[in-house]
């Protein structure tokens, strides 16, 4: 199966890359290049075999420990193929956005294209161990590309991320290993313990583990300020793939331990879930407004639209749920492509994220490319109609509005606090008037960047024209008989 | 039972290789004396080493039989077998490692002592019986010492030979003394005799003092808290080589014995510690000295700017999460315990590999020794990065498999009760501690600029390749967890666990 092929192409890309030695970055860029439209096509292939399939496929199923009942089992619904594929194309355009590493190039796009194995790894993850593995797989080479090649205050910014990653992740192994115990079962398998009738007093204080552990990476309030500094520290492509892809394992996490095996514990904690995700959306949206820094400003608008992801899942109905899955896919798109414009396009040219002195340069002039891309990005991000925020926010408000309706009513408000500051923002960085001289090495946009915008724009764009293919598979992910118990706990038709 | 001397040479054939061995390098180096060059006696004397233990390991894979010396002295089945085969694997790695080593002229005595703390370990892992056991570790201990002081010209070697030695004395004494109360309250010397008594009589007081005084005397081997005092000095002191062997060969044996303790000898006074339901025993003992130790150890090592010595406090935190493991007191519990000991004391090999690597080429151990490792020595930084992840239990490496082992063995306890997922919460909190030393370790090394001029880095050869094979080995054993968990198990199996 292709899917399966997205983890491989990504590992041995990663080795690939590391043997090529550092120096040659040419070289290392183009081998990554190489490696990740690989599984970016894999990951298109396998997704669309997949997609429309309303059952579990697996891929690979075999022994892994046998002495504890641990498989090594991939396999891929309509849910985790959606992610798959965002993961694909974000991978893409990450090489292409950082294009110009040239210092120790090969542990860069070795570290990265790891980072990526992970994650194509915890989306088709259906064993818990194996799950678990991969997440925390995730969690190291994201330390690394912020700790060597990134910005202001890098080594505080990635301890700070990767603690958090850990502290979270100590939470779900604690919630893990209950949830392994009390089903009872011998086996790992993620399917078997949801249907393992697991003890509602057990699924009470299980679940918030689970749940928190994982929603600290998709930026849950309070939990949420390693991915500001995080984000802003760490180099463009990092960056981009901490607020496309990173914070999305949390959410997926969140959705397929948390809820899928524990759903009577999702139901009991939803109220408590749908206040943080809200308090989220609405305090992120606010400190968005004042920020200085540029990649501040994206950093907490991440915060905030990662809550919609968390309102959706805490809202239990399926418009929420599959709202919430299309978000992901959908921020994932948009943060990256903001990411990439902030980190590649301004800074490496300016070398400065300022509001305050980009004001004075006139960026839309010096810059045009870069300025077009932004602001339909921030049109993106804004959730107009037309592109994918849209349909996504739209669903996950209406979700909500059916579970919870003081929260969606404050959430639509974060929305318009999302329109402010992304004008806030959009119109100090580019479109103020050029009273100091352009820096000179504001070189013009290179064929790559203009590559990765025209491919993540085009995603968006796509999805928001007709989100109906990716809704489908999304809605026959959420009927396969992998959710059957979240759907009778939360009482879905 | 009787026994003729032709079952009793086959059934300690192995140690009797070994310690031949050790008297034949000692002669070998006698007679090569002061005329010949210190590297070519190096060589011979670890060569020899080797050899010995290369066929010590193919006697017991392929001649050895199973069968108990009178009063489980000595018991040879698959299990015993086995790890006494991983004690001569982790000591040849050891020696590999040594080849280079400048601390000393007398390299045969060295590897002499070397062997014979081997043999001590190796008697100590095959032992059923609480007096051998005791000597047995008194003979691993004593190499020991010698081995932390073998560097005379160092007088932090010989102030940590000193402690330790002290420490060890006193730990001894408690471990004999307890031993002997437990004599007292059972009148057996053997393991399973004393469990069979044992659970006739059940809990006395004079027993639990017995208990309390064997695991002051196995907390000291181990080093967990508050028995740990001597290991960072040790670590730290020894000459490199031979702290490798304190952190891989001598815990694997310790925590074995102390599995089988709580396994064979004392299940019927395991006790019981959970929600407002506590009874004194073996296990809450056991508990009290895991929280301390992944609490101490792990706290300590935050402050440390000495690689052995970091490696020394983080020795002490795992140390607790073995512990932690070993609450659960039945045949998964022993599984989850060796499995851990042996793959954490590959991982420490290679680690003090590593270190001993740098010293050579940078001339210390400490942080700023490390600084910007990966830009002069790119291979050898990437081992380092291994395990130290490893050591910090990150997939696919063998540490994440054997601590997810271990803490799942843990919240088994109770059956389903969860009785102690306090504990398992104190470690996972700790682990969380620890991942912020480990990182700043590998910051040191991967992402900091080196210091001065780059010159070129010294060959390795025989220790780089040593290095690089355990690291291959901690990557393989975490992909597949089944190369060191499987032939566990059927020896588990085998020896009737």
């Amino acid at each position: 199966m292709a899917l399966t092929w997205t983890i491989w192409i990504s590992m041995l890309g990663a080795v690939g890359v590391y043997l090529a030695g550092p120096l040659n970055p040419s070289r290392c860029r183009w081998m990554a290049l190489v490696a990740s439209v690989a599984g970016c096509v894999a990951a298109m292939l396998g997704a669309s075999q997949v997609g429309m399939n309303s059952e579990l496929v697996t891929l690979v199923r075999m022994p892994w420990v046998k002495p504890l009942g641990i498989e090594f089992h991939l396999a891929a619904d309509g849910v985790s193929v959606v992610l798959v594929l965002l993961t694909g194309i974000a991978a893409v355009a990450g090489i292409l956005f950082s294009w110009n590493v040239s210092v120790r190039a090969n542990e860069f796009f070795a570290l990265y294209l790891l980072l990526i194995t992970g994650v194509y790894g915890v989306f088709l993850s259906f064993d818990l161990f194996q799950f678990f593995a991969f997440y925390e797989l995730a969690i190291v080479p994201k330390y690394f590309l912020i700790a060597i090649w990134g910005s202001t205050r890098r080594e505080y910014g990635a301890m700070k991320l990767a603690l958090y990653s850990f502290i979270g992740s100590a939470l779900v192994l604690v919630g893990v290993l209950a949830v392994f115990i009390g089903s009872g079962t011998s086996s790992f398998d993620l399917v078997r313990l949801a249907n393992s009738g697991l003890q509602p007093s057990v699924q009470t204080w299980a679940f918030p583990l689970v749940f928190v552990g994982f929603a600290v990476l998709a930026g849950m309030w309070p939990f949420h300020t390693w991915a500001p500094t995080g984000h802003v520290a760490a180099p463009t492509a990092a960056s981009m793939l901490l607020a496309g892809v990173v914070m999305k394992l949390g959410a997926y996490g969140a959705l397929r331990v948390g809820m899928m095996v524990m759903p009577q514990g999702a139901t009991l904690w939803a109220p408590l879930m749908a206040t943080l995700a809200t308090v989220g959306i609405v305090s992120a949206a606010l400190v968005a407004l004042v920020q200085q820094d540029f990649k501040f400003v994206i950093g907490y608008s991440s915060v905030s639209h990662m809550g919609f992801v968390l309102l959706g899942l805490a809202s239990g109905n399926p418009r929420g749920v599959s709202g919430a899955i299309l978000q992901m896919f959908s921020h994932g798109v948009i943060a990256g492509l903001l990411f990439g414009v902030v980190g590649r396009m301004v800074y490496d040219r300016t070398h400065t994220r300022e509001l305050t002195l980009l004001e004075g340069l006139g960026l839309a002039r010096a810059l045009p490319f870069a300025a077009v891309t932004f602001t339909l990005a921030a049109v993106a991000s804004m959730g107009l109609p037309g592109f994918s925020g849209f349909v996504a926010e739209m669903q996950v408000l209406t979700g909500a509005w059916q579970a919870f309706p003081v929260a969606a009513l404050a959430a639509g408000l974060g929305v318009v606090l999302a329109v402010a500051f992304t004008l806030r923002v959009l119109q100090k960085a580019f479109l103020g008037p050029a009273t100091t001289v352009a820096p000179e090495d504001a070189t013009p946009i290179t064929l790559p960047e203009k590559l990765g915008a025209v491919l993540l724009l085009g995603t968006s764009l796509v999805v928001g024209l007709y989100p109906k293919f990716l809704l489908d598979w999304i809605d026959g992910g959420l009927g396969s008989p992998a959710f059957a118990t979240m759907r009778q706990a939360f009482g879905w038709p | 039972m009787a026994m003729n001397y032709s079952q009793l040479a086959q059934l300690t054939l192995a140690e009797a290789i070994v310690v031949v061995t050790a008297l034949v390098v000692l002669g070998v180096d006698l007679k090569m004396g002061a005329k010949v060059e210190l590297g070519t006696r190096r060589s011979w004397a670890c060569g020899l080493g080797v050899l010995g233990c290369v066929a010590a390991v193919a006697w017991l894979w392929v001649g050895a039989p199973a069968g108990t010396l009178g009063g489980g002295m000595q018991v040879s089945d698959a299990l015993t077998r086995w790890v006494k085969m991983v004690l001569l694997g982790l000591t040849v790695g050891t020696l590999l490692l040594s080849g280079r080593s400048t601390f000393s002229v007398h390299v045969g005595e060295y590897v002499a002592v070397l062997l014979l703390g081997l043999v001590g370990m190796m008697l100590m892992a095959g032992t059923e019986n609480v007096l051998v056991l005791f000597l047995a570790l008194e003979l691993a201990s004593v190499s020991l010492y010698i081995l932390v002081g073998f560097n005379k010209r160092d007088p932090r070697g010989t102030e940590a030979a000193v402690k330790y030695f002290l420490f060890g004395g006193m730990a001894g004494a408690f471990l004999l003394f307890g031993l002997s109360l437990i004599y007292g309250a059972t009148g057996a010397i053997e393991f399973r005799a004393i469990a069979l008594k044992l659970s006739a009589s059940g809990v006395s007081p004079l027993l639990l003092v017995g208990l309390v005084m064997v695991l002051v005397g196995m907390g000291f081997k181990v080093a967990a808290v508050p028995f740990h005092f001597w290991a960072p000095d040790a670590y730290q002191g020894a000459p490199t080589p031979a702290a490798s062997f304190i952190a891989a060969g001598s815990k694997v044996a310790a925590f074995f014995v102390l599995g089988k303790l709580t396994v064979v000898a004392f299940p019927a006074v395991s006790g019981h510690w959970s929600w407002g339901n506590v009874s004194p025993g073996w296990t809450p003992l056991l508990a009290m000295l895991s929280a301390a130790s992944m609490v101490i150890g792990n706290l300590a090592a935050l402050t440390q700017r000495n690689v052995k010595r970091l490696l020394a406090y983080s020795a002490v935190a795992h140390a607790g999460y073995v512990l932690m493991a070993l609450v659960e007191g039945r045949s998964m519990a022993f599984s989850a315990v060796t499995f851990y000991a042996v793959t954490y004391a590959i991982t420490a090999l290679g680690a003090f590999g590593v270190v001993s690597l740098v010293e050579v080429g940078t001339g210390g151990s400490d942080w700023e020794h490390f600084r910007g490792l990966s830009r002069r020595a790119p291979g050898l930084a990437l081992c380092f990065g291994i395990f130290v992840l490893s050591l910090a239990g990150i997939p696919p490496l063998a540490g994440f498999f054997g601590k997810f082992y271990l803490f799942l063995v843990a919240m088994t306890v109770g059956g389903g009760d969860y009785s102690l997922v306090w504990l398992v919460g104190l470690g996972a909190a700790t682990t969380c501690v620890s991942f912020f030393y480990y990182l700043r370790l590998l910051k040191v090394v991967f992402v900091e600029a080196p210091e001065g001029e780059v010159g070129a880095w010294p060959k390795g050869g025989v220790e780089f390749g040593t290095v690089a094979l355990t690291a291959l080995g901690v990557v393989g054993i975490g992909c597949v967890p089944g190369w060191v968990l499987g032939p566990l198990q059927n020896a588990l199996v085998a020896a009737g666990f």
